[in-house]
């Protein structure tokens, strides 16, 4: 009964917090994320964002609620004027190297220029979870990693 | 001694850096020394895999049964292009294939798509490529006509 519940009331969380997000002031460090938190301060030192979006999405797949696993991020700087999208996600996959050999099993990337932002600025959606997460060891040895 | 030879195996399937063994030097050197080996061969190996078909795809399941959801979007996607005639290696049925093709490609994720032996990039890109239509272009490069451009032509 409990698990279902808790399904139930996150989505509608969500939908609430969603528009009002652009409105709130730059997020401080919440002890309780720390990967998070790290991935965002290495993407704004490291791209000096225009815009930045960092989701934790981990409560998308198959892993214990509370993980820090999978993540979608949203990086719009002119840092990537001029460059192919491989060339950028090459960029974003390196300032994050630690966190991706650690803790974070997937990372999902939208990275624009300023001026693709302005002309598309939507968020991507992930697919849903087909289950890979489950049962899978380097999972459960990625999230030991993250508590850790 | 047949228990040290099944440990040894064992270090060496799971390519793990650390010997689980206290045998005398010699032994943990020649395992470590077998192990890098067989990761060197697995890198050559996957010179040759990634330019076995114009396409090629190394995903979590199979075409058939997908089991991951970004592994699925770069199926459906190729299907809607009508590519389904490719190569593709299920990372899920082992671990050093796993390992392996991510530092092959220097790409810490799956799945990953090949074109003609040349690194695309994962899920992300190739849904941007199809979204801004740089897909049609790429397998048309591939000599692979899209099936979009035949839907779009019966549209007209």
């Amino acid at each position: 009964m409990l698990p279902s519940v808790s399904r139930c009331t996150r989505p509608i969380c969500l939908s609430v917090a969603r528009p009002l997000a652009h409105l709130r002031p730059p997020m401080d460090p919440d002890p309780s994320r720390p990967v998070e938190t790290t991935i965002r301060t290495k993407l704004t030192e490291k791209f000096k964002p225009d815009h930045l979006e960092v989701h934790n999405e981990s409560h998308m797949h198959a892993v214990p609620p509370g993980s820090e696993s999978h993540f979608r991020v949203l990086v719009v700087s002119s840092q990537f004027v001029g460059l192919p999208l491989i060339q950028r996600h090459r960029r974003v996959n390196e300032a994050l190297k630690e966190e991706l050999s650690s803790c974070v099993h997937a990372l999902a990337i939208q990275a624009k220029t300023p001026e693709q932002w302005g002309v598309d600025p939507a968020l991507g959606k992930s697919p849903s979870c087909m289950g890979g997460s489950k049962n899978d060891r380097t999972v459960e040895e990625k999230l030991k990693a993250g508590r850790e | 001694m047949n228990s040290l030879i099944r440990s040894t195996a064992r270090c060496m399937r799971s390519g793990a850096a650390v010997c689980l063994l206290r045998p005398a030097d010699g032994l943990v050197r020649a395992a470590s020394a077998r192990f890098l080996c067989a990761a060197a061969d697995l890198q050559k190996d996957l010179g040759e895999m990634v330019k076995k078909d114009k396409v090629v795809v190394f995903m979590k399941g199979t075409p058939a049964q997908p089991m991951c959801g970004f592994s699925n979007a770069v199926v459906q996607i190729l299907r809607m292009h009508g590519v389904d005639q490719y190569v593709s290696y299920n990372v899920l049925e082992d671990q050093e294939l796993r390992e392996g093709v991510k530092v092959f490609s220097n790409w810490p994720t799956v799945p990953q798509v090949y074109f003609n032996g040349e690194f695309v990039g994962g899920c992300d890109i190739l849904l941007q490529m199809h979204q801004n239509g740089d897909l049609v272009d790429e397998l048309k490069k591939l000599g692979i006509r899209s099936a979009l451009l035949d839907a779009e032509k019966e549209s007209k």
